[in-house]
């Protein structure tokens, strides 16, 4: 009861015509940023802090602000995944799995506007979870150690081996080759510096997003380049913007499995939406099993990933609120503009400040109604990008990667070596090596190696700490699980088989 | 009365000329060197608000970003490719200098760059969870001296990083190997406050201003603050220094500005006098605290000979804790 006090204290503030104008600007500018290859909620947040301040917006206008611009990046990013097949940030890596292919088809509305409906699923169950459970998922979150992150990540890669697919090898051979682009730079427990080539550039490792770019944008550009010259097959639109009822229907438990596993592993500071959508992502694919078409354009597999992404960017509020401490890089950057309101996230924001706390949930909701009144009608422009003949295009995409490499780092190396490493991805699209493994490998691997070196330093070597507690436990069954369903899926099939033979 | 007219314009001529000489440089920017959101970009946030309160500059700096090696990116990059860019301000931190001083800024040193002010500080703190058995910093290195395994210590950066130093301090003072303890290398504040919390470690070496929150919470202690003397602050004036409890170990986190090699001594000059205003300024001192930041306030060649004695000394303490050779 007190809780929903609260909350309309909080739609009051949220929904003054003022706070509204401000989430209404925050979205336009979230997806405009979030467009943007390269571009995410990071830069988007951080560019609007001071212009925030310098409005000198009261500290809850400012907040609103920025969590609308924050849902508005992530809104924007899947945008260039599903249309042009470059994922603008590391979640939207799935995105283009199954929503690039549905735009090939000729679906580009309707893989837009079903993803916007996900995610606003996805957001929606996510910040309901936030307002019911916030002080108490705080607490469970930090059960979470060293330890229970890395089992959680060997969950999560054991996931992804249904990805390989009939390319088991060349999956395999990808994840480790992000794996090791993983390694360069400062090692985060020694300090010794590896694979840098006493290269300054590259103590701090393999810039994301060059790695990104590199391998989706210009490998990509490099693919259009030669379809160009062979003369390239349009893709035509449907005319079909919205989805309809049947296409929702079929998704709709697929929205509500992924917006729950999205939103807890959002809360888990550290976990953050790109684990959540690959994890979503394949659970999904071994639930349809064989009646899905994943990788070929199934709406369930673009639905998935969106979903959980929606629900993770709320959920990674959670810690920031209630703990202090940033679940992704975005909120960190929100920290920063919190403390320059002198607001400390914390233990004790919800006691002293439930205004802002509350304002902001309650901001989260309307951000996120708006976002999707505001993106349907703007699908109709955004598909037009497939029509523009690739002699602009290409160009175009080539400027905005530059440029969005270069805004993030202002040094030309990155952008010599996101040109590389397009290079080399280009050269592993013609051997036919899937690209989103390297890009899993890169920061699952990277996150994975960090959680067991702490893990063992705190056990002071003992493995022992890998499975004692209840949560790493129970991780380790699910793990098992995932291993086991595969082959439950076989023998059954055989079974099938065997009686068939047997009734002929 | 035409001559007048002619001498009025000249002097005016001239006094436009002059203002040109001691004018705010054009298109000022400040360079944080990491990720939006740090430590570096606070710094830079603080002064390009405070410098256009105050009208020392008539529009606010940029603030732009260059990550990498605790500002080596950003030290070559000035050092090499714009030495005499006036208007380019890099913001820098204790950390870098502890850097520079194990050689991890490439080819460069100390001596390549104007350092120019120092803004404010940080001080290094001793957490733990409020149910600890420690309850002095006596009780810790009493507990490391028996036994270092026993202890699991974590903080925010990795072996030879500043937050590891000033762990390998406690270990001096109990007359251990640094590299003994079972040491755990986290990001920054906010893990520490979590992994304290959850009972995954049991110290962390932290920095007083990320640990605050916790502390009224009562969810943590300090055991100690590595300040010179106890912090003037109504919520910090019980937490006892470690000097006082018998070890001498004093540890500032100093953020502050340089500027490129090649910048001319007017321009220096001009940043020097502009900083010296900013920070007597009282409203600079409430943008200060709002950061969670301390008074240390140098420029000029004071704070030039600050740095390089500071550089100095993280020398003989990387070589001491076999850093360096």
């Amino acid at each position: 009861m007190d809780t929903l006090g609260y909350l309309g204290q909080g739609f009051g503030v949220a929904l003054s015509p003022y706070n509204l104008v401000t989430a209404l600007t925050g979205t336009l500018i979230g997806t405009v940023v979030g467009l943007l290859p390269g571009l995410g909620p990071i830069n988007g947040v951080a560019l609007l802090i001071p212009i925030a301040f310098a409005l000198g917006l009261p500290p809850e206008s400012a907040l609103i602000l920025l969590a609308a611009v924050y849902l508005g990046c992530e809104y924007g990013g899947r945008i260039s995944s599903i249309l042009l097949n470059i994922p603008g940030e590391a979640s939207t890596v799935m995105t283009t799995l199954d929503g690039y292919p549905m735009a090939r088809k000729g679906m580009a509305g309707v893989a837009l506007s079903l993803s916007a409906w996900s995610s606003f699923i996805g957001a929606f169950i996510a910040t309901c979870g936030m307002v019911l459970f916030a002080p108490l998922l705080a607490k469970w979150a930090i059960a979470f150690g060293p330890a229970e992150y890395f089992v959680l990540m060997v969950f999560a890669i054991v996931c992804l081996g249904g990805m390989a697919g009939d390319r088991p090898l060349k999956t395999f051979i990808a994840a480790l080759i992000g794996l090791f682009l993983s390694t360069v730079g400062i090692d985060a427990n020694s300090g010794v510096y590896r694979f840098t080539g006493d290269n300054i550039h590259l103590t701090d490792g393999i810039q994301f997003v060059v790695l990104v770019l590199g391998l989706f944008s210009i490998s990509e550009i490099l693919l259009l380049l030669e379809k160009t010259h062979r003369g390239q097959e349009a893709v035509k639109a449907t005319g079909r913007m919205m989805f309809n009822f049947k296409e929702a229907a079929s998704v709709f438990t697929v929205n509500i499995r992924c917006g729950l596993l999205g939103f807890i592993m959002g809360v888990l500071p550290g976990a953050g939406a790109t684990l959540a959508s690959a994890v979503a992502y394949m659970t999904e694919k071994r639930i349809a099993g064989a009646s899905g078409t994943f990788g070929q354009g199934d709406a369930r597999g673009l639905a998935a990933p969106e979903t959980a992404i929606g629900a993770s960017a709320c959920g990674a509020l959670v810690p920031m609120l209630t703990l202090g401490v940033p679940g992704s890089g975005t909120t960190a950057v929100m920290i920063g503009a919190l403390s320059l309101y002198n607001i400390t996230p914390g233990p004790l924001l919800f006691q002293q400040q439930p205004d802002i706390v509350w304002g902001l949930i309650a901001s989260l909701f309307i951000a996120n109604i708006m976002l999707v009144i505001l993106n349907i009608p703007m699908i109709r422009i955004f598909t037009r990008i497939l029509a523009v003949p690739n002699w602009a295009l290409v160009p175009v995409i080539a400027i905005i990667t530059g440029i969005g490499v270069y805004a993030v780092h202002a040094t030309t190396f990155d952008l010599f070596l996101m040109v590389g490493i397009g290079i080399f991805g280009y050269i592993l699209r013609k051997l036919d090596f899937p690209l989103s493994p390297v890009l899993l490998g890169f920061i699952l691997g990277g996150l994975m190696e960090q959680n067991l070196r702490r893990a063992l330093s705190i056990s002071n070597g003992a493995l022992e700490i890998l499975w004692s507690s209840p949560i790493t436990f129970g991780v380790w069954v699910l793990t098992a699980f995932m291993l086991v369903l595969p082959l439950i899926r076989i023998w059954r099939k055989r079974a099938v088989a065997r009686r068939a033979i047997v009734d002929v | 009365m035409n001559l007048s007219l002619r001498k009025v314009a000249l002097a005016a001529g001239a006094m436009l000329f002059a203002g040109q000489l001691m004018a705010e440089p054009k298109r000022p920017e400040c360079i944080a060197p990491a990720s939006p959101g740090g430590g570096f970009d606070l710094t830079c946030k603080l002064v390009q608000s405070a410098l256009v309160n105050q009208k020392l500059l008539s529009k606010p700096m940029r603030v732009t970003y260059m990550p990498g090696g605790v500002g080596a990116v950003a030290y070559n990059a000035v050092v090499a490719q714009r030495p005499a860019d006036a208007g380019t301000l890099v913001a820098w931190s204790s950390g870098s200098l502890l850097n520079l001083a194990q050689g991890k800024f490439g080819r460069f040193d100390e001596t390549n760059v104007r350092w120019l002010a120092a803004v404010g500080t940080s001080y290094g703190a001793i957490a733990v969870k409020s149910d600890s058995p420690y309850k002095t910093l006596d009780d810790l290195v009493q507990a490391l001296k028996k036994d270092p395994g026993s202890v699991v210590i974590g903080s925010g950066g990795t072996v030879g990083s500043q937050d590891w130093m000033q762990t390998a301090l406690i270990a001096k003072a109990a007359g251990i190997n640094p590299r003994e303890l079972r040491y755990v290398a986290l990001e920054g504040g906010g893990e520490i406050a979590t992994a304290l919390l959850g009972g995954h470690i049991q110290v962390g070496s932290t920095d007083i201003s990320d640990s605050m929150p916790h502390i009224q919470s009562g969810d943590m202690r300090l055991l100690a603050v590595f300040a010179d003397k106890r912090l003037d602050e109504p919520e910090m004036k019980d937490i006892p220094t470690a000097r006082e409890q018998g070890y001498d170990i004093v540890w500032p986190v100093v953020r502050g500005f340089y500027l490129g090699p090649k910048v001319s001594d007017e321009d220096y000059a001009w940043w020097k006098d502009s900083f010296d205003k900013l920070l007597a300024s009282d409203e600079f001192a409430t943008l200060r605290d709002q950061r969670e930041l301390f008074p240390f306030a140098m420029t000029g060649p004071e704070l030039d000979t600050y740095v390089k004695k500071q550089v100095a000394d993280y020398k003989v303490l990387a070589k001491e804790f076999g850093l360096i050779q």
